[in-house]
């Protein structure tokens, strides 16, 4: 073990360079499969003709293939149609895409635990059915929502290491670059790279914890 | 249309693929449920290094992602001169990173059992290992397996990372037919249907037992 010179300012700045490009890549795949998600959720909720059906088809089928499967297919599979993507983009195009599949899960079944009482009761006291959903159900529902969907957050984070299978230069990608160098590296990058995800993550549960006692 | 013989030619490829990633799933289902059970034990023990234990355990492997564990064993194992190849390592690491999880949601179950039965256990003279045996654990293992249900669907998608450290799983099958053949959306679409599988009938059997739960209690 070589804490010295696995630390050294070369390496710590090329692993901190690894673990920006996790953080960005997990910040715009939370913003984009939470709204992504939250349209599909809303929209099977609401039982759309049809539309309800095959969305609740594709989100059954993301959720139950691998997401390596899903990177190695927006990397390498779809130039074949004729989309492009650079390692940064398909990395999030399939983050976006399965964990935007959980995620409409999570508000569906958020918006199906308010009790039907209240929509009825907003229904006949006067309000449309879009305005009941805005009003009273989004508010209620989301509530409900935000711990596990702090938890598929912190699944997200640490998804973001398997991009190292498409050379996205993130935390782990970088981390196993350093120790091809030297293999007395290996335990000291590890181990730095596990304090990193554990500290974002750790964080991220504490304020999902909190929330969740406050709501409860 | 998908050229079927990407799939017929190499089926062999592919079945050899299909049946690593089962028997992974499988041995660190079974093994991350007995590693989950003591370390649930662990969390909930009046013994205050042990619970101590438990929890780091859970916290820190719940928090730091399944690729790293799996190289915590593929890179440092070699370190201390024991040398297993990637299905090993990534069987190893599956089971360290499912028992966490599963600890957790055994912890769960526990919990739910009311106090006055441990309570009752002790005081007719039973130790507290018998009273878990025989008292705690067989109650919380109706509430334990729906999530146990949906963790083993997890550990079955999650063995796919196997393919990074060469552990012969579908996935590493997968994508060699897909750089010998070129072929690479039709080899994926059938890696994708190997997958769904196992998975679907797996979920689908979790929605069932998730449904009857709520509906007996």
């Amino acid at each position: 073990m070589d804490f010295a010179g696995a630390f050294s300012s070369d390496n710590l700045r090329f692993i901190f360079e690894g673990f920006y490009v996790t953080l960005k890549v997990a910040f715009l795949s939370i913003v984009f499969s939470f709204v992504l998600g939250s349209i599909v959720g809303v929209i099977r909720y609401m039982k759309v003709p049809a539309l309800s059906q095959a969305l609740g088809l594709i989100v059954e089928l993301l959720r139950n293939l691998p997401l390596l499967l899903l990177i190695f297919m927006a990397r390498f599979a779809l130039p074949d149609v004729g989309i492009q993507l650079g390692p940064m983009y398909a990395a999030i195009v399939a983050l976006t895409l399965f964990e935007g599949a959980m995620i409409a899960e999570i508000v569906r079944s958020g918006l199906n635990s308010i009790d039907k009482g209240q929509i009825e009761a907003a229904r006949s006291s006067g309000l449309g059915y879009m305005r009941t959903l805005w009003h009273i159900v989004l508010p209620q529902g989301l509530r409900r929502m935000v711990p596990p969907l702090v938890s598929q957050f912190i699944s997200l984070l640490k998804d973001t290491s398997l991009a190292v299978i498409i050379a996205l230069p993130e935390l782990m990608n970088q981390s196993k670059i350093v120790i091809g160098q030297n293999l007395n590296y290996t335990i000291p990058v590890l181990l730095l790279a596990a304090v990193l995800y554990f500290t974002v993550n750790y964080a991220l549960s504490l304020v999902a914890r909190r929330l969740e006692a406050k709501i409860v | 249309m998908p050229d079927f013989s990407v799939l017929t030619d190499y089926f062999d490829v592919y079945m050899e693929g299909f049946l690593n990633t089962i028997y992974a799933s499988v041995i660190a289902l079974i093994a991350s449920f007995l590693l989950g059970t003591v370390i649930a034990v662990f969390r909930i023990s009046s013994v205050r290094p042990l619970r101590w234990v438990g929890t780091v355990y859970v916290e820190f492997i719940r928090n730091i992602p399944l690729l790293l564990v799996v190289y915590i064993f593929f890179l440092g194992l070699p370190l201390l001169g024991i040398t297993l190849n990637g299905f090993v390592c990534g069987t190893i690491g599956l089971t360290v990173y499912t028992a966490a999880f599963i600890a957790e949601a055994i912890r769960a179950g526990i919990m739910s059992v009311p106090k006055g039965q441990t309570e009752a256990a002790l005081s007719s003279g039973l130790t507290y290992v018998q009273a878990m045996r025989y008292v705690v654990l067989p109650q919380a293992v109706k509430i334990v397996i729906p999530p146990l249900s949906n963790q083993f669907l997890n550990l079955v998608k999650n063995s796919s990372v196997l393919s990074v450290i060469a552990g012969l799983d579908l996935m590493y099958f997968g994508d060699k037919v897909a750089s010998d053949t070129y072929a690479t959306i039709d080899t994926y679409l059938f890696v994708a249907a190997f997958y769904l599988v196992l998975t679907l009938p797996l979920s689908f059997a979790a929605h069932r037992l998730e449904r009857r739960l709520a509906k007996h209690g």
